[in-house]
């Protein structure tokens, strides 16, 4: 019942290790978090499952399809989509075409129908529109729906990628550091959010600094240090875990409590 | 085998005019960002100026220091007055400025100066050299060696000496640059002075051979442009080559296949090397990070 | 923008056109007028590509070129009617910017504009030297597109100044429409959110390459199709209608009036087409004062005429 796996991921820049030999597994519905210091590959780690970096050696698939190194477009289209530790946020659209654009694939757009504004294309338009809508209700941001997106607040917009991702419709979902920048009430949000996501059946894979919401909310959780997994389990097995604590203390912060 | 030869020199000529072109503008990309489109008007202002005052009675040496001078104070002053307070602007306006900035040149230049064509004495006579086989004006060979003599100049003041290596960290990253106290401002200051004095030199070197009126900039600065891309923008050494390769490209298809069509061959050789390597020949590749 | 605001921005356009030749002095002013109309088609174009897409070109003029010579060639070699000539233009404009567009857009920033400035470089370079087809560097006539004696027949008669203004306007009309309706549409949303952020509109399956060839398609066509106009009601064409100073002339004229908006084009090419009109008063002095405002607007108005007024408006500055 895996949906995402992963086996054996490494890569190397320039004779540089980054991530080396890194495998784990995400079954729908699961929450499962990658954690690790500052410079363990994690961010790697991501931009070569969602197709950003092309990975040296080892497999990822989806749903047990082979799609290691499909560009990111190609992959969205499959059921998995992410966001952003640096904001990617179309700025200078408003916030509800930067949802409607989550919706690219399901718009199928085509380049006669929107140059001569055809009826059909139009429909389309207003029936993804509606669905946009109702995904920033969910975050809570329908009412700077016709706003600038550069104008919103970093918390706004932390929620508002995530609200795109979703337009996608995706079956995995990564999210990179949703949490990062925000403050506790924004945390909180995020993690009902997420843990809600979770509920309604799609694979979440995150990365985040936030300990105390990781050991909240995930289901597994894998440790990296220095591009390797140095351990993986339930939130409680890996807080216990001698290799994790020595990873943390190493850079002189604790894992219940490390934030940079 | 003879005309071969003749094509090279003719080649090199030419390409060493462009490789100094081509080096003002990875000065100013290295200090600024910024692609100077008004560079190719250095070149003319060098020619002109030095043209004029030579023809008012100063002596060649005296004229050309005087054209090279004035020309370093045009691009200080348009570094001041056009590109610095339109910092952070996108590129496509950046574009925008320094067109219009070499609009601006060569009009004014066209009301100081005229609308003719120049011409200057060559430095050391007209007597035709012959080397393997093929013969070569002892202008060119002033030419090639000054644009060598620039070029070995620029690199030692980058690699041995304090200023120089100011520059090239300004170059590596602005803001790391500030903080550890260089005067990124003065870099930039520099940077449009030193490339405006290449380009008046080259244009001083040039001119007894290719003549010089007020509207010869454009084309010029087209050429320097394309060789620094085709170099890979940014790198000293992509002008050098970049520009000899265009020079001889262009002296090769005007010999063998069309004089008409000499420049088409540089541009679409320039098309296909950025086909294959999208960043020119020694262009550094850049990750994006996310 | 909402369907309201495009057919408020299209309402003002047509108005202006219409109430526009109440103020002409003289018949010349229906010229001056209707190349302005052309200069703002081409411009759209690049609205699209460089405001929604955000994607340089310093060659667009080759297409303009492409168009121009379409309507004096193709009549005479191929026995074509010269408004068909204009789709033939086209045509062929759509055909080269297909294939040349896949490999020049993967490239960014200046290698993208080097690329497209040595495309439009070459296509100027094959008009200018095949002497035998083009006239080469004086250029070549035009034959008339032969709807005014039409026209007359129908119990219409009007000048050629007039025709051509009616002409334009009508279609920079339909130019500004399709423009405003990509704006508003998927398309035109995968190409805004591709100029936001690549990386991004790839994790919501925009196929960046594909939607960067379009734009550049659409806006090759633009620019083909204001190069027939001018050609056709000109009379007469040089190769300079595909020159690097036509490339720039037109990035000038979008990035002036505000490169994100269709109205803004049209005042860009309104305003850097009345230029050279006004400053031949100043003879000599033209190019000084034309670099001159050049560096000026980007100075002050970095985003733009329109952009930078509106923004005023809003009262939040600029």
């Amino acid at each position: 019942m895996t949906i995402l796996e992963v086996k054996g991921l490494g890569i190397s820049f320039g004779g540089l290790r980054a991530v080396n030999d890194v495998s784990f597994s995400v079954k729908p519905g699961e929450i499962v978090s990658v954690i690790g210091p500052n410079g363990a590959g994690k961010t790697t780690l991501f931009n070569m499952i969602s197709g950003v970096y092309v990975p040296s050696d080892g497999s990822v698939s989806l749903n047990g399809e082979d799609i290691t190194s499909t560009p990111p477009h190609l992959l969205a289209a499959r059921g998995m989509t992410r966001t952003f530790q640096n904001l990617q946020i179309f700025h200078d659209m408003t916030v509800l075409e930067n949802v409607i654009a989550g919706f690219h694939l399901q718009e199928r757009p085509s380049i006669l129908g929107d140059l001569l504004s055809l009826p059909a294309a139009r429909r389309r338009s207003a029936a993804v529109r509606e669905k946009a809508v109702a995904f920033l209700e969910k975050v809570r941001l329908a009412g700077a729906a016709s706003e600038q997106a550069g104008n919103l607040s970093y918390g706004a917009l932390k929620r508002l990628e995530i609200a795109r991702a979703l337009a996608v419709g995706p079956k995995v979902l990564l999210l990179d550091e949703p949490a990062a920048g925000c403050n506790a009430v924004e945390t909180e949000e995020i993690d009902t959010l997420i843990a809600e996501l979770a509920k309604s059946g799609i694979a979440i894979l995150l990365v985040e600094h936030d300990m105390k919401m990781v050991m909240r909310i995930s289901n597994h959780i894998v440790v990296l240090d220095h591009g390797e997994k140095i351990a993986e389990g339930t939130p409680d097995v890996v807080s216990r875990h001698p290799d994790v604590i020595a990873a943390y203390l190493g850079t002189e912060e604790e894992p219940a409590h490390a934030d940079g | 085998m003879d005309a071969f030869m003749q094509f090279i020199y003719s080649g090199l000529t030419v390409g060493a005019v462009y490789a100094l072109v081509a080096l003002g503008f990875t000065i100013i990309y290295n200090a600024s960002d910024v692609v100077n489109f008004a560079q190719g008007e250095f070149v003319m202002l060098g020619g002109m100026i030095t043209v004029f005052a030579f023809d008012a009675g100063l002596p060649l040496p005296l004229a050309a220091v005087l054209a090279i001078v004035i020309a370093a104070a045009i691009g200080v002053a348009l570094n001041k007055l056009a590109i610095e307070p339109a910092r952070g602007a996108p590129v496509v306006s950046l574009i925008i400025i320094t067109i219009g900035a070499s609009i601006l040149i060569r009009g004014a230049s066209q009301i100081v100066f005229d609308k003719q064509l120049h011409r200057l004495p060559a430095f050391s006579g007209d007597e035709p050299i012959h080397l393997l086989g093929a013969t070569l004006l002892p202008q060119s060979l002033w030419v090639i060696g000054g644009a060598f003599a620039i070029f070995v100049a620029l690199w030692l003041f980058f690699t041995r000496t304090l200023l120089g290596k100011a520059v090239l960290a300004t170059a590596n990253n602005r803001l790391a640059a500030q903080l550890v106290g260089i005067n990124t401002g003065f870099v930039m200051t520099l940077s449009f002075a030193l490339s405006a004095a290449i380009g008046a030199l080259a244009g001083v070197l040039v001119t007894p051979i290719t003549l010089v009126s007020y509207d010869v900039g454009v084309g010029l600065a087209l050429k320097g442009f394309a060789a620094a891309m085709l170099g890979g923008m940014g790198n000293p050494k992509g002008a050098l080559v970049g520009g000899l390769l265009l020079g001889l490209f262009e002296a090769l298809t005007a010999g063998y296949i069309s004089s008409q069509y000499k420049e088409a061959v540089a541009f679409i050789v320039i098309l296909g090397v950025l086909f294959v390597m999208p960043q020119g020949l020694f262009g550094a590749k850049k990750t994006e990070r996310v | 923008m909402t369907a309201k605001q495009k057919w408020i921005q299209l309402g003002i356009l047509a108005v202006i056109m219409l109430a526009l030749p109440a103020f002409f002095p003289s018949g010349y002013y229906y010229r001056v007028g209707a190349l302005i109309y052309v200069n703002a088609l081409s411009v759209i174009g690049l609205v699209v590509l460089i405001g929604y897409a955000g994607q340089i070109s310093l060659g667009h003029a080759g297409f303009a070129g492409i168009g121009a010579y379409a309507c004096a060639l193709a009549p005479e070699h191929l026995g074509l009617h010269p408004a068909l000539a204009v789709l033939l233009g086209a045509g062929v404009s759509a055909l080269m910017a297909l294939l040349i567009g896949r490999p020049i857009l993967r490239l960014k920033g200046y290698y993208l504009a080097v690329a497209t400035l040595g495309f439009g470089i070459l296509v100027s370079m094959v008009l200018s030297n095949e002497r035998s087809l083009t006239g080469g560097p004086d250029g070549m006539a035009v034959p008339d597109i032969g709807l005014r004696p039409l026209l007359r027949d129908m119990g219409l008669r009007v000048s050629g100044g007039e025709f051509w203004y009616a002409a334009s306007a009508l279609v920079l009309l339909l130019g500004a429409w399709i423009a405003l309706n990509l704006h508003q549409s998927a398309t035109g949303r995968a190409m805004r959110a591709l100029h936001g952020s690549e990386t991004a509109a790839r994790t919501v399956g925009i196929d960046v390459a594909r939607f960067k060839l379009q734009a550049f398609v659409i806006s090759a066509v633009y620019a083909s199709v204001a190069g027939s106009l001018l050609a056709l009601q000109n009379g007469f064409i040089t190769p300079d209608v595909a020159g690097f100073m036509h490339s720039v002339e037109m990035v000038t004229m979008a990035v002036l009036g505000g490169v994100g908006s269709v109205l803004g084009a049209t005042l860009g090419a309104a305003i850097l087409t009345l230029l050279p009109q006004v400053l031949t008063v100043l003879a000599d002095y033209e190019q000084l004062v034309l670099g001159f405002v050049m560096i000026l607007v980007m100075i002050f108005l970095p985003l733009g005429l329109l952009p930078s007024i509106t923004a005023r408006f809003r009262g939040r500055g600029v």
